[in-house]
């Protein structure tokens, strides 16, 4: 069962037919030669200028351009939540976003969460052994640093009963707001705990 | 005997010592690994089922700018060894299975490496294929063996006629669906060829032993291991399907070895890991049960049918869990193989025992239900004093304290009754047993060196979420006399000395043994006020293993399932599995062992199933949108636990191993539970909705 999670990334300018209005940054400048654009981007509180193939995502040129391997390929089709980076301060899979599409956008990696130390997150999950192998992780964390937010503004999600109250960290409302982050070394009776600790819940 | 370890590191609650590398996403996996101005290599696949190759054209793929190479069986290298036809790559025009590699690009970035793919062009004179598993097959084969070794066909007394006198029996078909492992991190080798280096061929592997990966390459491209390193500090996840290199790991070897001195990185897809990077077969599990009015089985006997591809066999041992569980006076085991032309079967978390314990666990909570016997109290009145099929005691078995303990936390005395509903859900219960032998490897060495005043272990043993990183220093902290905190464990590199691979949940039981003799040795020449530099060696212990015990881990699954009655909806709001494993080197890593193990479980009882359509020769649900697993709202109040459990005929350490038991009857429990809840007895795996919505009240 999958239901809420990180959102496709959608750039404002090259996909408006479900553009998210004011977040994600714009296409930037096309080269001559029809294939690469010259783009901008924030990356963890550093600055890169960078050339990118347009068919480039967002995922591969942190990855392979920008040498920053903290969000992860798992699927490469929105489908499990390893690449799940803070674009703009909302959790996104940067694998379904063109690099092209983000000019200007800001984005944060869960190396960039622990410049100061490690995040609250990364520090519950550690603390409840809440990952094996690791390869899920950043992209849990990233997600989880974007739910906390998601709930402080009030989003209700699948599993709110009252869609007028801000929603509670219960149980069920962790675990409905990070099935679209897929662990399969099971750590999600581990992670639960660890969002709800890092959300100042006793659990 | 063994002379256990005093435990003061060993038993300690130990946060990953990988563990801040990981919560950031700097630990560094095989295809990040940092090289300079990386290729990108990109397998094309056949898109028949069987056949062959008649024509490549490459020309629009070479014309594409930054395209370096395009290998086919025409251009690639001669292999020296093309015994193993897994590995056979890119070496004939044959197509044994849909999916197979019949090309590879290099090119400068991974856009055009993919693109260039999608260019070549292929012909095929197709022929007909054959991919269907079913009983009813002509060409079904005995195997002379099954997976690690073990006996193709078992039988003692006479079965038929103990199901023809017994007082109650049961005679029924289960299957268990494909599956494939689909660790998160896909399969990906860094490879670099340097034909001047002192090493030539340096692999940045994904692998679950890199010792057995070095292998599979020297034998495939006649290297000596001298001339290939292979690196893996970190694995994101295998569940065996790392346990043997696959084909991509040559396509990588042999891309490398196009562009000599360029590194080369080969990631395959999520897609292609449905074809070329193992699953675990279908099975179809005959099952025979016959007990006298108390409930003491007088027969028990388990038929397998599976499947392995025809060009290279791999036969699951799912009867061999059946031959020793019980204790029953007629038995009989047989496997019979199908050789289809189908991708290689493999390893998958528990072969054998996952798949094996799923059929004679439900048939035990039919013949419980037969009988009106509570169905932990059967299996309590089941239990052999020896091993049944050897004779040999047990080296500690402790299923029945399993089941007491889980039935206490469970609250099972106080069960609901069948068909039990609260509002529109119906609620049910159900237990299985769990069960996963104890092993060590044969071959596996340590090196313990006094270094800057601490002591570095070094091993090339494999982490792949296990805690290996974090266990095995506690292991060798226990055995040198000093604080965890005192030893560095260096592995994941064949630099340091042979180490087994982690399968068969063996690793800790290997790496640890070759570790504690390593610090007997340094001890011994040393005393406890080493020099700089001091170092011992150990290998993994044959003398301590103990032939006259049978050694396993048990353990008991408690599943509460309800059922929506009017959509037939499955939640499991709670699991609990008791383990009696030995003894718990670290309890945070091995929680999270058992806990991943059973929510693999729930996942293969309620989603997973690779879907195949043999119209085509394919998954057809070949990716992650489609392949279910379980997710983190599937998963409700699942608690792991284990017993003390001192076991003096194992090893050193008293350790069983931990990684693959908890996967082990799960998804028996929840099938049983549902049946309990709704009355509808499940016996294709996986459940879902469309099984039991006809019989919903």
């Amino acid at each position: 069962m999958r239901r809420t999670g990180p959102a496709p990334a959608v750039g404002r300018m090259c996909a408006i037919w479900f553009a998210t209005p004011g977040r994600g940054g714009t296409c930037g400048a096309m080269a001559p030669d029809g294939v690469h654009a010259e783009i901008s981007l924030t990356v963890d509180g550093e600055d890169h200028r960078l050339t990118v193939d347009t068919r480039t995502t967002l995922l591969d040129a942190l990855r392979e351009r920008l040498g920053n391997a903290s969000p992860k390929k798992g699927c490469d089709h929105g489908q499990c939540g390893a690449c799940t980076v803070l674009l703009d301060g909302d959790r996104a899979l940067s694998c379904l976003a063109l690099a092209v599409a983000h000019d200007g956008a800001e984005v944060t990696t869960a190396d960039g969460l622990a410049a100061g130390g490690l995040h609250p997150v990364q520090q519950a999950f550690l603390d409840r052994d809440a990952f094996q192998c690791g390869y899920c992780t950043p992209g849990q964390v990233c997600s989880a640093v974007g739910l906390l937010e998601e709930v402080r503004r009030g989003w209700p999600s699948h599993v709110t009963e009252d869609l007028t109250a801000r929603p509670e960290l219960t149980h069920d409302e962790v675990a409905e707001r990070m099935s679209g982050n897929l662990c399969r070394c099971g750590a999600y009776a581990h992670i639960v705990p660890a969002v709800q600790q890092a959300g100042g819940v006793q659990a | 005997m063994t002379e256990l370890l005093e435990p003061r590191a060993i038993g300690r609650d130990m946060v990953r010592r990988d563990g801040e590398a990981k919560v950031r996403g700097t630990a560094t996996y095989a295809i990040e690994t940092p090289v300079e101005d990386p290729a990108y290599a990109h397998p094309v696949q056949a898109t028949v089922a069987r056949g062959r190759v008649t024509a490549v054209d490459t020309s629009a793929a070479e014309a594409l700018d930054g395209v370096l190479v395009v290998l086919t069986p025409s251009t690639a290298e001669r292999l020296a060894s093309v015994e193993d036809r897994e590995y056979a790559v890119l070496q004939s025009d044959e197509v044994d299975f849909r999916g197979q590699v019949v090309a590879l690009v290099v090119a400068e970035t991974s856009e055009v490496a993919r693109q260039a793919a999608d260019a070549v062009r292929i012909t095929y004179a197709e022929q007909p294929h054959d991919s269907t598993l079913a009983v009813d097959r002509d060409d079904l084969y005995a195997p002379e063996q099954v997976n690690a070794g073990h006996e193709t066909d078992t039988a003692q007394g006479d079965v038929a006629a103990a199901m023809a006198t017994a007082h109650a029996t049961v005679e029924q078909t289960y299957t268990t669906a494909m599956y494939h492992n689909n660790p998160l991190e896909p399969h990906a080798t860094t490879a670099l060829w340097d034909p001047a280096a002192d090493v030539p061929l340096t692999l940045w592997d994904s692998t679950q032993g890199v010792h057995p990966s070095r292998s599979a390459v020297c034998g495939v491209f006649g290297l000596e291991e001298e001339q290939v390193r292979v690196v893996c500090p970190f694995v994101g996840g295998g569940f065996g399907s790392k346990g043997n290199a696959h084909a991509h790991v040559m396509l990588a070897t042999m891309a490398a070895r196009a562009v000599p001195g360029r590194p080369v990185k080969l990631g395959l897809t999520r897609q292609q890991m449905f074809t070329l990077v193992g699953y675990r077969t279908p099975t179809i599990q005959k099952l025979q049960v016959a007990a006298d009015r108390t409930g003491r089985l007088q027969a028990i006997a388990i038929d397998v049918v599976e499947q392995t591809s025809r060009i290279k066999e791999y036969a699951e041992q799912t009867g061999v869990p059946t031959r020793m569980m019980y204790a029953s006076p007629n038995r009989r085991t047989t496997h019979r193989l199908a050789a289809l032309d189908v991708p290689v079967p493999s390893w998958m978390r528990a072969p054998g025992e996952c798949p094996g314990m799923f059929g004679p666990e439900v048939a035990l909570d039919e013949l419980a239900d037969t009988l009106g016997i509570d169905p932990v109290e059967l299996r309590i009145r089941n239990e052999p004093g020896v091993d049944p099929e050897t004779g040999k005691p047990w080296s500690s078995r402790n299923l029945v304290q399993c089941l007491r303990e889980g039935a206490r936390r469970f609250g099972w005395a106080d069960r609901p009754p069948p068909l039990h509903r609260e509002g529109a859900w119906l609620v049910g219960t159900g237990v299985a047993s769990s069960v996963y032998p104890t092993m060590r490897q044969a071959t596996s060495t340590a090196v313990i060196r006094y270094e800057d005043g601490r002591y570095v272990a070094e091993i090339g043993a494999a982490d792949l979420g296990t805690g290996a990183w974090t266990v095995l220093p506690q292991i060798a902290a226990d055995a040198l006399g000093v604080d965890a905190e005192d030893v560095e464990v260096r592995i994941g590199d064949t630099r340091y000395p042979v180490a087994s691979v982690a399968g068969g949940s063996s690793g800790t039981n290997t790496w640890g043994s070759a570790l504690v003799v390593a610090a007997r040795e340094f001890r011994t020449k040393f005393g406890h006020a080493p020099a700089d530099g001091d170092e011992a060696s150990g290998d993994v212990d044959q003398a301590s293993t103990d032939e006259d015990h049978s050694a396993y881990a048990f353990g008991a699954q408690f599943a509460e399932v309800r059922v929506h009655a009017d959509t037939g909806e499955i939640r499991v709001p709670r699991l609990y599995g008791v383990f009696g494993a030995g003894r718990i080197i670290n309890p945070r890593t091995a929680r999270s062992q058992f806990l991943g193990g059973m929510t693999m479980g729930l996942s293969m009882a309620l989603h997973e199933n690779s879907v195949w359509d043999d119209r085509i020769g394919q998954v057809a649900k070949h990716d992650l949108a489609e392949y279910h697993v379980s997710v983190n709202a599937d998963v409700g109040d699942m608690q792991a636990h284990w017993l003390d459990e001192h076991d003096p005929y194992v090893n050193a350490m008293g350790s069983k191993g931990v990684g693959e038991i908890g996967i082990v009857g799960t998804a028996a429990a929840v099938v049983n539970a549902v049946h309990r809840a709704t009355g509808v007895r499940v016996r294709d795996l996986p459940v879902t909705l469309d099984r039991l919505l006809p019989a919903l009240p």
